[in-house]
């Protein structure tokens, strides 16, 4: 009776076994840590919720779909059609990679603490002041061509803090730099409310900066 | 290396003259501001498939500042007075394109988009056009298809076209930002706009239904099929 029962058990972690032909599990769509409206008046509930569940989650499913792909392709020795989802890939996992980011960079407005601490000192020390900042990191994402992100990166190498945009959703890690705050700005980011002005889109979005979980991203990077 | 331009006659900007004062002996120097061309049909003819709140901010907002800011840029510089298409070409700098080029291009793009569309705009072409795309994409709905695909598969920002050489031959292809096929050497005869700013107050993230209606709404295919005809020349 014991072994009939362990054969059954065996049985079942066996057809419990995860597909060898795919390494890398299924990517999910995370919810956000706040209700779509917690953001206003800075960002709109109709924006968040268009950008979480239509754009992000878009790009989970393109990316699982090219996963899987790819996957099929290793298994059959394709290595050219490996290299034709490689674009796929980059797309689709970067926009998961950096929404995923940006979720966690919000808090709602009632929340909303300004830096303090080791993040705070090196703002200052690079910056001269938390304006300052603002000013030039705004300057630099305003500018940014058609489709893409503003980011403030630590430099593992100088143990500095970095200002530099990203096209379309190229992840920043491929420039080896920590992302710590990233800022969207793809028009789907802020069209609806801000239209074709995005330099009021950057100015408000500094309201709803969850600087608590910058410093944390920075604490991480420096272990 | 020289590329040759295809001028489309109905795609030249008007130039404004603003004329300097004399001082003293010195001749008066004109230059010529580039100025912000209407589309050929009132700002709501297009609904109910663009509506007219995408064509104040697509055109009034969005087209209006690439010529501000294209005029800003060059005011003071060789570039002032020259023609759109010169300035275009000369920022394209041979493939590493000078910040005047994102506003030039853009300015150029734009004007070519609207003046691609018509209300009760769609259908098919006609007469050689027709023939051509059956031709070269083996049916009108297989070269649908795939100029809907190329829309679809431009990513972040950009534009969608058909483009015809010299012998008539028609090709697809897609460009980023405010990339246009004219500095590749080629010569477009329809474009669609993916941006985001180009349907996002209409269908937001539903691109895909923005360019079917575009394609069965809004082609002006008399302008194309002249287009296509003076590419030829």
């Amino acid at each position: 009776m014991l072994a009939r029962g362990l054969l059954a058990s065996a049985r079942e972690n066996f057809n419990a076994l995860p597909r060898m032909s795919r390494l890398l599990s299924t990517v999910k769509l995370p919810d956000l840590p706040y209700d779509y409206g917690a953001l206003e008046p800075y960002i709109s509930g109709q924006i968040m919720e268009l950008h979480h569940s239509k754009h992000h989650a878009a790009y989970v499913a393109n990316l699982n779909k090219a996963l899987e792909q790819q996957a099929e392709a290793e298994a059959k020795g394709d290595v050219s059609k490996i290299i034709t989802l490689q674009g796929a890939i980059k797309f689709n996992g970067g926009g998961h990679i950096n929404h995923d980011i940006f979720w966690t960079n919000l808090v709602p407005p009632k929340d909303f603490e300004p830096p303090t601490g080791e993040l705070e000192a090196l703002i200052k020390a690079q910056w001269k002041s938390l304006d300052n900042f603002i000013s030039t990191f705004n300057a630099q994402t305003a500018a940014v061509q058609g489709s893409g992100w503003g980011w403030l990166g630590y430099n593992k190498g100088t143990g500095r803090l970095e200002i530099i945009a990203m096209p379309n959703q190229d992840p920043l890690s491929i420039t080896g730099l920590v992302p710590l705050l990233g800022v969207d700005v793809w028009e789907h980011a802020y069209y609806l409310q801000y239209k074709n002005v995005r330099p009021d889109y950057l100015k408000a979005i500094w309201n709803v900066v969850n600087w608590k979980n910058v410093a944390d991203r920075l604490a991480a990077a420096k272990k | 290396m020289a590329l040759s331009m295809k001028i489309q006659a109905s795609s030249l900007i008007a130039g404004q003259r603003r004329v300097r004062p004399m001082t003293g002996r010195r001749a008066v120097v004109i230059k010529a501001a580039l100025e912000l061309k209407a589309p050929p049909y009132a700002l709501d003819a297009l609904e109910p498939h663009m509506s007219k709140q995408t064509l104040e901010f697509h055109w009034g907002k969005h087209h209006r500042a690439y010529v501000d800011n294209m005029n800003k840029q060059i005011a003071g510089t060789p570039l002032d007075g020259k023609s759109l298409e010169e300035v275009v070409l000369a920022s394209w700098n041979g493939g590493s394109p000078t910040p005047v080029f994102n506003n030039a291009a853009q300015v150029w793009n734009h004007t070519f988009f609207w003046e691609s569309m018509k209300p009760n705009g769609g259908g098919a072409p006609t007469g050689k056009l027709a023939e051509a795309i059956v031709r070269d994409f083996g049916s009108f709905e297989k070269f649908k298809e795939e100029f809907k695909s190329a829309g679809l598969t431009q990513f972040g920002s950009g534009w969608a076209w058909l483009n015809a050489d010299k012998s008539g031959q028609l090709s697809l292809s897609k460009t980023p930002n405010a990339v246009t096929p004219v500095v590749e050497g080629k010569t477009p005869i329809l474009t669609v706009d993916v941006w985001e700013h180009a349907y996002y107050i209409d269908v937001q993230n539903r691109r895909p239904d923005y360019l079917t209606t575009f394609i069965e709404k809004l082609i002006n295919w008399d302008v194309v099929a002249e287009r296509y005809a003076a590419a030829q020349k």
